[in-house]
């Protein structure tokens, strides 16, 4: 669920925190920057674990603060394909189940990765489950803020950085973004399809 | 960024999260602004991780599964599954590990959910019954009880 993350950085220090040890305003500054952010291609920063290396510090011509690159390693959540994990239901809609990890929400199961003969109910805005027993069919269905057990299939990052004038300029640039206005740049497609996904209490 | 990042326990990051909460709390009253983004994704992270059985996690108890493990054979990413969602059913084994049907007999899964509970602490059952509501605790307890009686009246079967 969790990896650690190397990563490299080069770090400044405002000069009025020269009175800190560098090793402690290193770590507030790296904590300041990526701390509950999601880094492309690398996942959502959680938090520093441990200062791996430290370079020189460089003072830059009209600039009083010290500039040290630093080799780190930070925990960051990026669960691998395939990986069981266990959230909430956060809401349902048309589009799918939406879950949340309580620290992580872009999560998605669509319509066809929920289990075989799934429905929405429109009356109660509701996925449900129509499991077929030799008894007959059950309605089993998936509430909001019920625990569910998923399986991560698909990872998609979304390069959020602000584009430059000149891409702006472009036309098909702007109906991009008026379409589609807040896109997560880290988002999980999970799947409920198989037996003992879903419902924690559907298994137990 | 550039190499292939190590997968690392739960229990080891909740461990983290704390000191961090820890150090936080006490710089509070320091010149230096509370690091508003660290105290979120901490705080949301820790109550997570506090739901999950890493919590009754030991680096004892974690050896003692390891050691268990190895004559199963499995990689280390299902290893790694097995002791974040210490699972109690044999069909969470089968999603927890590929290919479950073909690697391993049912007397192995019998096996390994046994090496499971045995070498990690946890009550995951105890956790769903107090969610699923407090009304019916009295009628539980009472089923619990004529359940254990039939226990030790059954046992034939086969």
């Amino acid at each position: 669920m969790f990896v650690l993350a190397e990563m490299t950085d080069t770090v400044r220090i405002d000069p009025w925190n020269f009175k800190m040890k560098l090793n402690d305003a290193i770590k507030i500054e790296l904590h300041k920057k990526l701390a509950n952010k999601v880094v492309h291609k690398v996942g959502l920063c959680i938090a520093l674990h441990d200062i791996v290396k430290l370079n020189e510090s460089h003072i830059i011509p009209g600039d009083g603060a010290s500039h040290t690159k630093v080799h780190f390693r930070y925990v960051v959540f990026r669960p691998f394909l395939d990986e069981i994990l266990v959230g909430r239901i956060r809401s349902c809609s048309r589009e799918g189940v939406h879950v949340s990890m309580g620290f992580f929400d872009d999560i998605l199961i669509p319509p066809g990765a929920l289990q075989q003969m799934s429905r929405f109910d429109e009356a109660e805005q509701v996925w449900v489950w129509q499991y077929q027993s030799d008894e007959g069919m059950h309605d089993l269905f998936m509430d909001i803020n019920e625990k569910i057990r998923f399986k991560v299939v698909d990872e998609v990052f979304v390069d959020t950085t602000p584009v430059g004038p000149e891409d702006l300029a472009e036309p098909s640039q702007d109906t991009l973004q008026e379409n589609q206005p807040k896109k997560s740049p880290y988002s999980l497609v999970g799947s409920i399809s198989e037996p003992g996904l879903g419902l924690l209490t559907w298994w137990t | 960024m550039r190499k292939k990042p190590d997968h690392i326990k739960l229990g080891k990051v909740l461990t983290l999260l704390k000191e961090i909460q820890e150090q936080n709390g006490s710089n509070k009253g320091k010149s230096f602004k509370i690091q508003q983004n660290l105290a979120t994704i901490s705080y949301e992270t820790v109550t997570y991780l506090e739901k999950t059985p890493c919590i009754h996690q030991t680096p004892e108890s974690i050896q003692r599964l390891l050691t268990e493990l190895s004559p199963f054979n499995l990689t280390k990413a299902e290893k790694l599954q097995l002791l974040n969602h210490r699972p109690t059913t044999a069909v969470e084994i089968q999603l927890m590990i590929e290919e479950s049907e073909e690697r391993l007999t049912e007397e192995q899964i019998d096996k390994l959910l046994d090496v499971v509970s045995t070498c990690l602490p946890g009550e995951p059952e105890e956790e769903l019954e107090e969610e699923e509501g407090k009304e019916e605790d009295n009628q539980e307890e009472e089923d619990a009880e004529d359940m254990e009686e039939d226990v030790d009246k059954g046992g034939d079967g086969d």
